[in-house]
This record gives structure tokens, C-alpha cells and sequence, in this order.
């Protein structure tokens, strides 16, 4: 099968690759952007471990072929952090409130989370709720979690962003 | 769980696209949003020889009010005609059905016209799109072709859409409040194991009542009880033309023993689905015409 040539942004950082059709977006990230933040999960669209965000908004990598991100512009859980390299705002909150514990869920949750606070700066917990609903978490029981992301919303709030 | 080996075309119109699905002789499969086919892919449920990618078709995108109609292009995401003005004034049914549908990550790829083409029995695009009485366009290097959709579902993901056909767009009628004060009134509840889960069952009922609170057209569509979402046209008969309140709904509910076959599975059994189909049925018709109610 012929690969094909895809030209794609990262967190801000081009990226030119040859691909297999076949090859997920998923195993893109991580198999040859080498971003391994994003965690492969149940590989079929149930789990949420994987999403990223596309063109700013969140998707599941595992339901995208990678030749369909080709022009196109993804952040990953990586591109949460801040400029320095260390933990974000968000990457804060959940190990301060307990937000993980394996953190095999964690940067799905960090971008769903994300998502949400990027067009609501005071979210409901109903609406937390709803943002988090297509992703799994295991260990939590999703309290912590829930309370991690209000824990970012409010420091958000007040640092007036 | 990786997706075994095919070739991948990138359509840049309808034309290219029809082209080649033509050209895969009945082993080319589109990807749209891709929210279903990718899992079949991985699983290897789906192995086609060719692949066509139909994202990029700016004419599959987008949705219009035209004489009488609202038309939704099949590639419109499904969180695009959420957030649509169009579509939740005009057809609030349909609006209602997709926020049970997926999650955020979900609805920002999968489309419209892709949950009408997979035809799960239990999915809700389908279920609204047949009590709303719209119909699909589809396209073949040979033409194009409507069909209503209480044809189109033949079992389940199984549609009346030939291999080398693509769905071009979603015609639904509009149900306007006449000015003789006609209302029309909507409702659409489902049983799932979490929100955004596949329905276990579903109920979607979509009630028009004249101005003295008459009903002049009613439709009950259930879904998960049987392989395509169905209809229950013995009971919308007995509903138009009168009065409904709770007893007359109640009367009427019977009619939907006879036109369902729910079958058992792991997430429920058969005489659950039974007793959940009437119980939603109650719940949809009668809050449809309380909205409707003049």
C-alpha cells in the first residue's frame, strides 16, 4: 500500500511524515511524533484516553486515520503544558486535588477538561459532568476529578483569563 | 485492533467520490466522521479494499432551509447541527435526539448522514430522521435517487443504500405552528446505560394539535426493539383526530405490543424492552403535547 505525505501542526510544532492509510492518528502521535502523553486505551471509541484536540476542539485519535489530520492543527496533552515545560494550570489542579491515579485516563480528561474551560470559565458540575462523560476513569470515582477541574476554573477566574 | 491494509481515497467532490465507489466494485467503503467505521476497522469487522474520504467535500456540509424543508448535508457533523439555530427551531426533534447522542469528542467527527448510513437499530439520528418523515438523497456514477426513510432501513446496519451509492443529504419536512394555531410539539426519552451510550430503547414522538387541542398528526417511533427503528402506525391512527390526555394515551399504548420484536442481549431482555417501550412511549406522547398544547 503507498504511503501518503501529511504536513500537520503539534502543539505549535510542524511535522511532516510518509504514512500507511491505515495508520490512526493515535499511532501517529505516538509511534512516530513520539508524543506518548496520549494514551492508547480501548482503540475503538469507548474510553476517551486518546482524545486530543483538532483544529481546537476535542476528538478521539483513535477514531481518526492520520492521513485526515494532514493541514490540520492538534494540540495534545503535552501542548497543556506551559511554555517552560512545566505542569499547566489544569496539570496542576489535578495533582494537587487528586485528579488521577493510575493516569491512565489523565490526559483524556485534561483535554476534555480543557475543551470546557475554553468557552466556560465557571462551570457547573453538571456541565463538568457532561464534558467528561465520553471519558473513563477507573481508579477515581471521578469526585476528585470533578474537583480538579473546579479547582482550575476558579484559579483560572482569578488570574483573570 | 489495527485496521488491515486498504487503499485511501481523498474525494474532493461528489463526482471523484462516486467515481470511486464505482471503481471498488461493492469493496470501497466512505469514511465520514468515521465514529462507527473506525471501530470496525480496528476490529476488523470491516475490511474493504479501498477507502473513500469524503471530509473534504465542502458541498456534503451545511445546513438549509428550502421550500419547506430543512436539509442537512450528510457530512454535517452532528455537533454543528446541535449548536444549529436551523435545527433547533425547526426541527426540535431532531435537536433533542442528538443530545443523547455520544459524547463531545464524538459528535465533533461523527455526521449526520453517517449515523443514517451505519443504521444501528438503537442509534437516534435514525429515530427522529423516520418520525420526522424525511427522506435521503443518494447519489451513483448512474444518478440520484430519494428515498423516504421509512424505506430506507431494511435491518440492522442495513439500509436501502446500494455499495455504490453516497448519501448526499437529509430532507426534513417543516412543521411550522399554522396560523390557524395549529402547534406542534416534540419529545424524545431513552433508556441507556450512560448518558451518551446507545439507547437500550428509545421514544420519539413528534405531535401536531389545531388550535382546540385536537390532534391532527401524531408519530411514535421506537427504537431498540427491533432490528430498524419502527414506526407504530396503529396508534398514531387511533391518536389523530382526538383529544389526548393520559387516558387516551394509555388506551392506545397496547398498539405497540404487536409492532415491536425486541430480542435479547446483554444489555437487556426482551420483556424489559417490552415494558420500557410503553413506558417511554407514555412519556414522549404526552410531554409532545404538552409543549403542543395550545
Amino acid at each position: 500500500m503507498s504511503q501518503r505525505e501529511i504536513n500537520l501542526s503539534i502543539n505549535g510544532k510542524t511535522y511532516a511524515a510518509a504514512v500507511e492509510p491505515r495508520l490512526s492518528l493515535l499511532d501517529f502521535l505516538r509511534d512516530h511524533a513520539g508524543l506518548t502523553g496520549t494514551h492508547v486505551g480501548c482503540e475503538h471509541g469507548v474510553c476517551g484516553a486518546c482524545s486530543i484536540l483538532f483544529d481546537g476542539v476535542p476528538i478521539r485519535s483513535c477514531l481518526m486515520l492520520a492521513v485526515q489530520a494532514d493541514g490540520h492543527a492538534i494540540t495534545t496533552v503535552e501542548g497543556l503544558c506551559n511554555e517552560d515545560g512545566a505542569p499547566g494550570p489544569l496539570q496542576d489542579a489535578f495533582q494537587e486535588a487528586h485528579g488521577l491515579q493510575c493516569g491512565y485516563c489523565t490526559p483524556g480528561m485534561l483535554i476534555s477538561a480543557q475543551a470546557l474551560l475554553a468557552g466556560n470559565s465557571d462551570p457547573s458540575i453538571a456541565e463538568i459532568k457532561d464534558a467528561i462523560g465520553g471519558n473513563l476513569c477507573r481508579c477515581t470515582g471521578y469526585v476528585q476529578i470533578i474537583e480538579a477541574i473546579q479547582l482550575a476554573a476558579s484559579r483560572l477566574r482569578e488570574a483573570g483569563q | 485492533m489495527k485496521a488491515a491494509k486498504f487503499d485511501y481515497v481523498l474525494a474532493e467532490s461528489i463526482e471523484q467520490a462516486v467515481a470511486a465507489l464505482a471503481a471498488g466494485n461493492g469493496d470501497a467503503i466512505i469514511i465520514a466522521g468515521g465514529q462507527s467505521l473506525m471501530p470496525m476497522l480496528a476490529m476488523r469487522l470491516a475490511t474493504p479494499a479501498t477507502v473513500v474520504d469524503i471530509n473534504n467535500i465542502a458541498q456534503l456540509s451545511g445546513i438549509e432551509a428550502i421550500g419547506g424543508e430543512v436539509v442537512i448535508k450528510a457530512c454535517t457533523r452532528q455537533a454543528t447541527a446541535l449548536a444549529s439555530p436551523l435545527v433547533q427551531m425547526r426541527l426540535p426533534l431532531l435537536a433533542k435526539a442528538i443530545s443523547h447522542v455520544g459524547h463531545q469528542q464524538t459528535r465533533n467527527r461523527g455526521t449526520v448522514g453517517g449515523s443514517l448510513s451505519h443504521a444501528d437499530p438503537a442509534s437516534e439520528i435514525p429515530l427522529a430522521a423516520l418520525a420526522m418523515d424525511a427522506r435521503v438523497s443518494l447519489r451513483s456514477v448512474a444518478g440520484t435517487r430519494e428515498v423516504a426513510l421509512a424505506d430506507f432501513f431494511l435491518g440492522p446496519m442495513m439500509t436501502a443504500r446500494a455499495d455504490n451509492e453516497i448519501l448526499l443529504k437529509v430532507h426534513f419536512p417543516e412543521e411550522p405552528d399554522g396560523p390557524d394555531g395549529s402547534r406542534m410539539g416534540t419529545a424524545f426519552h431513552e433508556v441507556s446505560e450512560r448518558h451518551g451510550d446507545f439507547a437500550v430503547v428509545a421514544a420519539a414522538a413528534q405531535i401536531q394539535l389545531d388550535a382546540n387541542g385536537r390532534c391532527i398528526k401524531a408519530a411514535l417511533a421506537l427504537g431498540g426493539v427491533n432490528g430498524v427503528p419502527r414506526r407504530i402506525p396503529a396508534l398514531e391512527a387511533r391518536l389523530r383526530g382526538t383529544r389526548i390526555d393520559p387516558d387516551a394515551v394509555r388506551a392506545v399504548l397496547p398498539e405497540i405490543a404487536d409492532a415491536i420484536t425486541p430480542g435479547d442481549d446483554q444489555h437487556a431482555s426482551a420483556a424489559y424492552r417490552r415494558r420500557v417501550a410503553g413506558v417511554l412511549a407514555e412519556r414522549a406522547l404526552l410531554e409532545a403535547v404538552a409543549e403542543a398544547a395550545p
